[in-house]
């Protein structure tokens, strides 16, 4: 029952771009006509303390929020938020950390997330055009081109970290 | 227009897009956290849309309007229903014409507000309709039932959200159920519209013949779901609640209500008959437990324990297993702090420095609560670090009361700032008072937006401005000054220094832009000035007729 719905946790610092992060997963998920649930905290946590996005996608997802050992993928923006998430992740779910991307290969400092984005779309059943229709959604600005050679440096990394 | 029949999107989009729909003619309501995104996406959508000084006043032009037969929306979040609660109440009484629709944006758990406010008990206040959408496609659907539930019985209509349906997204399919409304025209009613007590009297009676009405309607009502399933457990649910027992239990018969005010005991009453155990897990209070057990229901409360904080599918596990053993606890995450640069971290550098008794307020600055700064003592609700601050100025020896300061922001100084000035000017403590307005240009904590002492409107076009220094001269304040915290640090304090050594009122004006917002705000200006500009040229639309 609960293995048709992938639960991604995205999680690190206000100001880090987690938000729209998990904007390009869930939009990518939707494009892909899954029914998607995204749930996030707006408010304090932008300044600057631990912010997480649950995004969960399948052929029907009922909560909006990821129990507490159930996330498939966590994708952390910030390695000093391992501790805080590491419950959320199951038995045997996958780590993408920022540890995984080498940063000084990136076109540019702000593609970090969508770096991590490439990793976490080799493992999800979510087809190329639809994460190209997500990016160019939500990053159609400055830095297009440079957050999709981001996308495919990902894509050419596999993460380590299984638990 | 072509609009797709699928769409990705948060409560607080499905609630905009659907009044757009609707042809909701004016969305009013204060910015505050979750409730924010209705207006400015009901904005984007074309819709006309403005932030009001505060809560009483949103609801008072949307009664207005309502009044003339006009369809209105009116957004805020729990605590600010407090300050709307005045008028509200009157509302139920005088009935609406075109719908008028309150969304309260409940914060079960506080992400960001300063207590756990159930608001279903306002309905019941109040004595109004109240719905409960449980995710996007509700938010969407119950905000077309509250329109019409709101005109078809002419009363005030609640759209109870909360945190996680205000802000999760999904899947909305957007229907369309409304025909275009006649334009708005006033026909006179007094007896209707002015609640003296003789025309107060039979206005109660005709609510309670309203509510009677719906508590039928809401018996038979469509928005209710039941799901059959295990005879030996049954589920009464609401609001994103449903969602997180749907995982838990999905072998559990549950019955979701939509209209949670009025209650709909029949319907309740023969559910609860069909299973052998039938639980309440309902957020927050133990509302709909204790109205159905005085109803004579045999239901089975949540244990206390699950009043606090927010449900999720884990607790919905243990609260059906009974389980009542202490929870498991998380690390705790980074806490939020004032940003690198912010022009507030200046000031209560100083205040700290100074040992000021601070008496605080709702934004951003109650961050100065924190760690390194610690200075602020004291933050009740919005406005009330002047007027708390004049209490302990009234009663403290001289030398401590010397020490107060309270400690606002520009936009909630506009909000309820002004009548604790109007206070102070009118009953003086003997040492005078302090009062330090952060005016940063911008509503910060909510995500920056406009209010009315920044001259300009919700989508950011310019209009009057309320100057807040010449609102204190005005009130009769004796020294009103305005100061760059950032810029000099060491005048600013010397000018606090001198204000709390004076025993006059004093008025500081901390004026230096959120440091987050000063990019848009200088594109805003150069935008306007852009505009100016234009229609001064010769061949432009000149202003003022000349």
């Amino acid at each position: 029952m609960a293995n048709d719905v992938t639960n991604v946790v995205i999680a690190g610092l206000g100001g880090q771009g987690i938000i729209r992060a998990s904007d390009i997963l869930a939009d990518a998920a939707f494009y892909s006509g899954f029914d998607v649930k995204k749930s996030e905290i707006h408010g304090m946590s932008q300044r600057g303390g631990s912010v997480s996005s649950d995004v969960r996608f399948g052929k029907k997802v009922w909560s909006p929020m990821i129990p507490m050992g159930e996330a498939d993928f966590l994708v952390l923006c910030d390695r000093s938020q391992r501790e805080v998430f590491w419950p959320y992740l199951k038995e045997g779910g996958v780590l993408i950390s920022v540890d995984d991307i080498p940063s000084d290969k990136l076109p540019h400092s702000k593609t970090l997330n969508t770096a991590l984005l490439g990793v976490l779309s080799t493992y999800l059943p979510i087809s190329l055009e639809a994460w190209e229709r997500a990016i160019t959604l939500r990053l159609g600005g400055k830095l297009f081109e440079a957050n999709r050679q981001a996308f495919d440096i990902g894509r050419s990394l596999i993460s380590q970290a299984t638990k | 227009m072509a609009q797709p029949d699928r769409l990705l999107l948060f409560g607080n989009e499905a609630v905009a897009h659907a009044a757009r729909n609707a042809g909701v003619a004016l969305g009013t309501g204060y910015p505050g956290t979750p409730s924010t995104e209705i207006l400015e996406t009901f904005s984007d959508l074309g819709g006309k849309a403005q932030w009001a000084p505060n809560e009483k006043v949103a609801l008072e032009v949307a009664l207005g309007a309502s009044f003339c037969g006009a369809r209105t929306l009116v957004t805020m979040k729990h605590v600010g229903v407090n300050v709307a609660a005045d008028p509200l109440f009157t509302a139920a009484y005088t009935g609406v014409e075109g719908a008028l629709v309150l969304v309260s944006a409940d914060d079960p758990g506080m992400h960001s507000s300063q207590n756990e406010q159930d608001n279903r008990y306002y309905a019941v206040a109040a004595g109004i309709p109240m719905l409960e959408p449980a995710d996007a496609q509700e938010a969407y659907d119950f905000t077309n039932s509250a329109i019409e539930i709101s005109e078809k019985w002419k009363i005030p209509v609640m759209l109870r959200m909360t945190t996680r349906v205000c802000h999760s997204k999904s899947v909305v399919r957007p229907r369309w159920l409304f025909p275009p409304l006649d334009p708005p025209r006033y026909q006179r009613n007094i007896r209707e519209r002015v609640m003296i007590p003789a025309y107060a009297r039979p206005a109660h009676r005709r609510l309670r013949a309203k509510l009677a009405e719906i508590e039928a309607y809401s018996n038979a009502c469509a928005c209710h779901r039941e799901y059959e399933g295990s005879t030996e457990l049954g589920i009464v649910t609401s609001g994103v609640t449903f969602l997180h027992v749907r995982e838990a239990a999905p072998d559990a018969s549950i019955l979701k209500l939509g209209c949670t005010h009025p209650v709909p005991i029949e319907r309740i009453r023969k559910f609860a008959a069909k299973v052998k155990r039938c639980v309440v897990i309902e957020e927050g209070e133990p509302y709909l437990a204790t109205f159905l057990r005085a109803a004579g229901i045999a239901v089975e409360p949540k244990p206390d324990m699950y009043r606090f904080g927010e449900l999720n599918v884990d607790r919905v596990r243990r609260i059906l297993a009974g389980d009542t053993s202490p929870e498991p606890s998380l690390p705790p995450g980074k806490l939020p702090e004032l940003c690198k640069g912010c022009p507030y971290r200046p000031v209560y550098d100083i205040l700290h420095r100074l040992d000021c008794i601070v008496a605080g307020d709702i934004g951003c600055y109650t961050l100065g609560v924190l760690p390194p700064y610690e200075a602020m003592d004291t933050c009740v609700c919005m406005g009330a670090s002047i007027t708390v601050g004049l209490g302990m100025r009234h009663v403290l020896p001289p030398d401590q009361a010397r020490r107060v300061v309270s400690v606002i922001g520009d936009s909630t100084f506009v909000h309820t700032g002004l009548p604790g000035i109007a206070e102070m000017v009118y009953n003086p403590p003997p040492t005078g008072h302090v009062v330090v307005v952060l005016d940063n240009g911008t509503t910060a904590m909510t995500g920056q937006q406009e209010h009315p002492g920044t001259g300009r409107t919700l989508d950011h076009k310019p209009t009057n401005q309320v100057k807040i220094e010449e609102v204190a001269r005005a009130l009769g304040v004796s020294r009103v000054h305005v100061a760059d915290p950032t810029r000099d640090p060491q005048a600013f304090e010397k000018l606090l220094v001198d204000c709390l050594n004076s025993n006059e009122l004093c008025f500081v004006v901390a004026r230096h832009y959120c440091i987050l917002a000063a990019p848009s705000i200088r594109e805003f200006e150069r935008r306007a000035k852009q505009e100016f500009d234009y229609q001064c040229v010769p061949g432009g639309v000149e202003k003022d007729g000349e």
